[in-house]
């Protein structure tokens, strides 16, 4: 695993009824008696931040992340139990609540020192700063595929070596014998000499009262039992009988329901409202004016546009009321933009532009494109994407007495409950949340506008209100990935050897190393420029890495056709310096059978994307008939560092795959007067089960720093399969997503 | 007055009869396992079997299943501890990932099933296509389907398979 030197404070706390809970302390000899009060109930004890051991000898994982379909709860607990040396019969998970001491500093720590060798003496003052750090940005988030290379390997595992030893200890006081006589196993602490075994639980009151280990010992792989297994997720049982609880199921007395509508062109304020009509209607209670607002958070700085809600005894009645609204909204200089004015002012933003802020500058970059042989051109872009998650936008609010109670499902829960506190000018301690199942996040679920809008409207009627937005609210007021265009010039000798890599493309995003790439060029010039537009931003599953894969991983295709060489044995040929990212792409070649021809109207394309510290290659087949396009097989390779569970890497790979693909094929957000165009998913539209490939998975556990799983396999797949297209019809794609008739 | 019978239960409402049965389900009589998504019979969250047939709930409207047997998800196991075949197999196969769509998924396998119980890759795909899965996890669903209808080797990747491949 990696070379981190694992070393956090520790602190135990025992509570009422005489259970134990534990966490990865604040500092050293804190009793988490904060915590404690959060969390423990009558026969529970904290063991750590992320464990409580109950009088049963029930290990809890507390896990300070959202379930938005990755599974990461099991995923986090396996992590635990492994060091824990626990039972996996008797280990479970809960989601840690929305209050600063669950703040993600293992996230902070992994982003400043990720997989780094750092001195012994340091780690103790980057832990007080971290911690310092993550509580101070309310920094409670699940995203950037973070949960189990961060939380998991500087906060689960290290939580369950300090308990074991800690239990190793209080079982050899208690039964005097040296600590290293002591064995764990099952959930149980033994001592073979005298034939003594008792469970965890016997000594968790001990436990409870020890001052934990600074730097406790961690496995490696050789001694994983759980780690490396594919577990069943302990929360699929409830998503197959309907029990599942997500937002939208929350229920509380005297409630009524609400639906929004906001400036379509994302700015501007209500001019008229003619409600008569919807007032009319039996069951409407009220219309709701919703002012514009801005909030500040650890994700950043947002503002949404003034909207209007219609609150009714039902949501269909909400939802006709609506329908019935006549609302004018005021004309504003974004009122004529359009897609094609977007991308005619990246393309001026790009020509015109003076200077170019700088990625990558290495070598003689304009010599060498003076001096090529062959000068290649390519132009890509890609549109707006919303992220559609199936379980449209909602919260449930409840604002009396100066105190507001919201259920909503979020990325973010600290920063949500925030910016609510701060859109209703409250105190942070006078707002409660609830975080929920989510039914999907992709990266939509990290903007508070929803629960902002759900808080405002609750204090305006005095009674609890469930905001429910239409499914074309959610198409249309999302924060979209961006639309980008990405212009390359690429310099070859007359052997095809290249010898330079130009890309330009308009504005930047997170993470900053999405438009760099693996193959070794002599001369390398990366650059973007500024070119703002008015359509809200938002994080879409990987990113910047969705679209700087589809453009770097097409043009080193174009390259190597130019070349007159076959694009992977010239991707190949690139990277005999990154043994990792080689392995990756000569496993996806071989599973994929690359060098067996295919017969006429079939072509293969393969790409390559390190994202979110995880290698992840993909080969695409697949069939032109007549200008019809299907696809026959994906063939994927990661190399994650070391799968947690195998089969939830898979799933996770499986599902990145299927939503870059929907988004090649069908995604497609255009702009007219301002605003959005599309609405629902009959034009907005997604893969279905009869588009949808067989996709084959494969693992590479290479031991190295563990990367993330839900955002990985998405990068590749469009220029994978665009690829494919050219291999198997000589067109090529530049633009996404995919024509419906390729000729 | 409208009288319908939910999983062997006959309710009497009083309610719109143009209220969709999706909300009547959900909000009337808190059968929350069926899932609003998109309020126009596209992405399937909200299927139901009217009669044994697949329904979208969403844009049903309630007059229009006056005196009809409708069947949820809450009603899909044959008794209560017990799980139906395809709940089995969704759990064995690992499907869901968020679980948004899977009652709607489930439920329109399940009217696959009832009348067509050894369906074809093609059959499958026809009876599903209606059920947007935005995880994913369509390679998955349709294995599951396959396990539960009792059919097996129908991977024609399998022969590749190694000890850690995967079929989606």
């Amino acid at each position: 695993m990696g070379k981190w030197t694992r070393r956090s404070f520790i602190t135990a706390g025992v509570v009422a009824g005489g259970g134990l809970l534990i966490g990865v302390a604040i500092r050293p000899g804190n009793r988490s008696t904060e915590l404690a009060k959060y969390l423990a109930r009558d026969g529970e004890s904290f063991l750590h931040t992320w464990v409580k051991l109950d009088q049963n000898n029930i290990v809890t994982a507390i896990v300070p992340h959202s379930e938005m379909g990755q599974g990461v709860g099991t995923a986090l607990a396996q992590m635990l139990a492994e060091e824990l040396d626990a039972d996996w019969s008797l280990v479970k998970y809960e989601e840690a609540p929305a209050v600063r001491e669950f703040a993600n500093y293992p996230i902070i720590k992994g982003m400043f020192v990720g997989n780094t060798n750092v001195p012994d003496f340091v780690v103790p003052t980057i832990d007080g700063a971290l911690i310092r750090t993550a509580k101070a940005l309310d920094l409670q988030i699940t995203g950037g595929s973070s949960s189990i290379r961060m939380t998991g390997e500087f906060g689960m595992r290290v939580a369950g070596a300090a308990v074991k030893e800690m239990l190793r200890d209080a079982a050899a006081t208690k039964w005097q014998v040296p600590v290293d006589e002591i064995r764990t196993e099952n959930s149980h602490l033994i001592h073979v000499k005298s034939g003594r075994q008792i469970p965890y639980s016997d000594v968790a009151q001990a436990v409870s009262n020890m001052v934990p280990p600074a730097s406790p010992k961690l496995k490696t792989a050789d001694d994983f039992k759980i780690i490396g297994k594919s577990v069943a997720r302990f929360d699929l049982p409830s998503k197959v009988d309907g029990t599942a609880l997500f937002a939208i199921d929350v229920k509380l007395p005297d409630m009524l329901y609400a639906t929004v509508q906001r400036a379509p062109s994302f700015t501007g304020q209500i001019e008229t409202i003619t409600d008569e009509l919807s007032r009319s209607i039996k069951g409407v209670v009220d219309i709701v004016r919703l002012p514009s607002t801005t909030v500040s958070s650890a994700l950043g700085s947002f503002s949404f546009a003034d909207s209007v809600a219609v609150v009714a005894d039902s949501f269909w009645t909400a939802k006709k009321g609506m329908d019935l609204l006549d609302v004018r909204w005021e004309s504003t200089k974004h009122s004529q933009v359009s897609s094609n004015v977007i991308f005619n002012q990246f393309e001026r933003d790009i020509d015109e532009a003076l200077e170019r802020e700088i990625d990558v500058s290495e070598g003689d970059t304009a010599g060498s494109l003076m001096d090529a042989d062959i000068v290649i051109e390519a132009d890509y872009r890609v549109p707006y994407l919303a992220h559609t998650c199936m379980e449209p936008l909602n919260a449930t609010a409840k604002v009396i007495d100066g105190y507001c109670e919201i259920w909503v499902g979020c990325q973010s829960p600290l920063s949500f409950r925030k910016s609510v506190a701060d859109a209703l000018g409250f105190e942070l301690e006078k707002v409660t949340l609830h975080n929920c199942l989510m039914g999907g996040g992709f990266g939509r679920k990290s903007r508070p506008d929803y629960a902002i809008q759900a808080a405002q409207i609750a204090l305006k009627v005095g009674r609890p209100v469930q905001l429910i937005w239409t499914r074309e609210e959610d198409v249309r007021q999302d924060f979209y990935r961006p639309a980008i265009l990405s212009k390359f010039r690429g310099g070859l000798d007359t052997k095809g050897n290249l010898s330079a890599w130009h890309n330009t493309y308009v504005d930047k995003h997170e993470p900053h190393e999405a438009a760099q790439i693996p193959y070794k060029v002599p001369s390398m010039d990366i650059g973007h420029v500024s070119s703002p537009t008015h359509i809200p931003f938002g994080a879409w599953r990987s990113v910047a890495h969705s679209h700087h894969g589809f453009f770097t991983e097409s043009f080193i295709d174009e390259v190597a056709v130019a070349a007159g060489q076959d694009p992977y044995e010239y991707r190949l040929d690139r990277l005999k310096h990154l043994p990792r990212q080689f392995a990756v792409l000569k496993k996806a070649a071989l599973m994929a059978n690359w060098a067996k021809e295919l017969p006429k109207g079939r072509g293969r394309g393969i790409s390559l994307q390190t994202s979110f510290g995880s290698i992840v290659a993909e080969v695409v087949e697949v069939t032109v008939n007549e200008g019809k396009l299907s696809i026959d097989r994906v063939v994927a390779v990661v190399d994650p560092g070391y799968a947690i569970s195998p089969d939830g890497m898979k799933a996770q790979i499986e599902s990145g795959i299927i939503y870059g693909l929907s988004a090649a094929l069908n995604g497609e957000i255009t702009i007219e007067n301002g605003a959005v165009k599309q609405s629902n998913f009959h034009d907005y539209s997604c893969i279905r089960m009869k588009d949808s490939p067989a996709i084959e998975t494969y693992i590479i556990n290479s031991g190295e720093a563990l990367g993330g799983a839900g955002e990985p396999g998405t990068p590749p797949i469009a220029a994978a399969l665009t690829n494919a297209i050219y291999d198997a019809t000589g067109n090529r794609i530049r633009q996404l997503p995919v024509p419906d008739i390729i000729l | 007055m409208t009288s319908v019978t939910v999983n062997g239960v006959k309710e009497t409402l009083e309610i719109d009869p143009d209220t969709p049965l999706l909300w009547v389900l959900r909000e009337q009589l808190n059968l929350t396992g069926t899932k609003f998504g998109c309020g126009i019979a596209q992405c399937g969250a909200c299927t139901v079997l009217v009669d044994g047939d697949a329904v979208r709930s969403c844009v049903t409207p309630l007059s229009a299943v006056t005196g009809k047997n409708i069947s949820t998800i809450e009603g899909l196991a044959p008794s209560p501890g017990e799980l139906h075949s395809l709940q089995k197999a969704w759990i064995d196969q690992q499907v869901p990932q968020c679980g948004y769509c899977q009652s709607g998924q489930l439920m329109s396998a399940a009217a696959l099933l009832q009348k067509n119980p050894s369906p074809s890759d093609s059959d499958i795909d026809d009876a599903m296509s209606g059920n947007i899965c935005r995880c994913g996890m369509y390679g998955r669903i349709r294995r599951a389907i396959k396990s539960a209808s009792g059919v097996e080797h129908f991977e024609p990747a399998a022969e590749v398979a190694s000890e850690d491949s995967s079929h989606g």
